[in-house]
């Protein structure tokens, strides 16, 4: 798990010095980001659906950024 | 004994606080309530998959979430695995069911959710844990998750037969506002598996030359633990309204030695005010894993021996159309909106090192072993969603 610790420190290291920029896109100016066409995940069901589908004919898995932990079922 | 035990339990605990830090999503707003119910239907290779699907969200006090989605595969399948081992085709059925909750504290959200995915010859329960942050203003969410999964493998047809997988995953996410018209996203993902990883019905060629077809099968042997790495990355750049640019991209390696990247493009376009429109592509490429061949020199030639196509080099492409159309754009009753959705994806695989042993010469014979065409076909998948948002 050493690239999990990596990551993780490299997470934090990223965290405490983003603490000294000022967030360069304000509250206001993030209309357009909250769009339902700019969701990563738009419709959950169809994601979580079509990921699985992939994955069962697909030697690689994981990290497919939408939401839920999938299962073991084949 | 009881320092093991301890020792475990301690593991354990540690396992689920780490795993109360972070689970990709949108830190600070929680899930809107919705209820969507979905049609799916896939036919490729032999194989028709059908059934439905049906997820409820409903927030309570704004501070949590909770959810719950049903899903069924109704399955026929008379895949070239199916055909080529002599055995006759299958029907069966999985279902699947989660229940899940979110927990929304100032700019923290901690989430967990429960699946059990059950079928004739497979149960699996598998426990998610996560927590996201919002930092630098809102502009980055963090997200850390662990999930838990315990399966038991059993076998048609042999009542005894059961066998223990134990999945551990972690994961970690990063949000970032970049523009005020575009979101990155990366996600990265480890996944240990340890158990029966077997499929106890798939089986690998060897060359007999006493046999008339110059090959016979044995029962496929897998390692029993598995560790694997993805990270991935995601983009979406706004245009006009309903309108936006995206892509992605993931690269994934694991311990037997499979190595795999895919990307997908994708364009949404809005069509006068009610309707959505989506073309997207997909390019998916893997080298097969260490352990894999299509036709092994002679019997027990290595300690791991595997035929499965899914483990072969391979690559596939698939097309995308969507359709949306916003039939409660005003809200009815109770009703914020809805929506309906259609979407088809076609994919094609071509296999690289996977032979079709259903292919016969120009005479009607079988062709000598190891000299057959490669594998390839095409599947319809085809989608139909209902959503209700409340």
């Amino acid at each position: 798990m050493i690239t999990v610790r990596t990551l993780l420190l490299t997470a934090l290291a990223l965290a405490t010095t983003a603490c000294g920029i000022e967030p360069w896109v304000k509250p206001y100016e993030r209309d357009q980001l909250a769009d339902p066409v700019m969701s990563f995940d738009r419709d959950p069901i169809s994601g979580a659906y079509i990921n699985h589908v992939h994955e069962a004919r697909e030697g690689a898995r994981g990290a497919s950024g939408s939401s839920g932990g999938g299962c073991g079922c084949n | 004994m009881i320092m093991n035990m301890h020792r475990k339990r301690f593991r354990s605990l540690i396992a689920v606080l780490l795993g109360l830090f972070i689970e990709p999503g949108i830190a600070g707003v929680l899930s809107e309530d919705r209820a969507d119910t979905m049609y799916h239907y896939y036919d490729g290779g032999g194989v028709q998959i059908t059934g439905p699907s049906v997820l409820v969200r409903k927030k309570f006090k704004e501070s949590v979430s909770l959810y719950g989605n049903y899903y069924v595969d109704s399955i026929s399948s008379a895949s070239i695995d199916v055909i080529t081992s002599g055995a006759s085709a299958y029907t069966e059925e999985r279902t699947e069911m989660t229940l899940g909750a979110d927990y929304l504290h100032d700019d923290t959200t901690m989430s967990m959710s429960f699946t059990n995915s059950s079928e004739n010859d497979y149960e699996a329960d598998s426990l998610n844990l996560g927590i996201s942050q919002e930092v630098f203003g809102g502009m980055t969410t963090l997200g850390m998750g662990y999930g838990r999964g315990s399966d038991v493998v059993g076998m048609r047809g042999d009542s005894t037969f059961a066998e223990d997988v134990d999945r551990r995953n972690y994961r970690l996410s990063v949000s970032q506002v970049i523009t005020r018209n575009m979101l990155l996203g990366v996600f990265y993902e480890a996944i240990t598996d340890e158990g029966h990883l077997n499929n106890p019905y798939r089986s690998y060629r060897y060359v007999d030359p006493d046999n008339p077809t110059n090959y016979l099968w044995r029962t496929e042997v897998y390692p029993n633990t598995r560790s694997s790495n993805a990270v991935s990355m995601k983009s979406r750049y706004y245009l006009s309204p309903g309108a936006a640019a995206y892509g992605g991209f993931r690269f994934y390696t694991d311990t037997w030695g499979i190595d795999a990247y895919n990307f997908d493009v994708g364009y949404s376009q809005p069509l006068r005010q009610a309707w959505i429109l989506d073309l997207n592509y997909r390019f998916y490429s893997q080298e097969h894993a260490n352990f894999y061949a299509d036709l092994f020199p002679y019997e027990d030639a290595q300690n791991f021996l595997g035929r499965d196509k899914e483990l072969s080099t391979f690559i596939s492409h698939t097309i995308r159309f969507g359709v949306t159309y916003n039939f409660l754009q005003d809200g009815w009753q109770f009703l914020d909106k809805g929506t309906v959705n259609f979407f088809y994806d076609r994919v094609m695989y071509e296999y690289k090192d996977f032979r079709d042993l259903t292919q016969l010469d120009e005479n009607g014979v079988a062709l000598p072993a190891g000299q057959e065409p490669f594998y390839e076909f095409s599947a319809d998948i085809i989608q139909v969603l209902f959503s209700f948002w409340f």
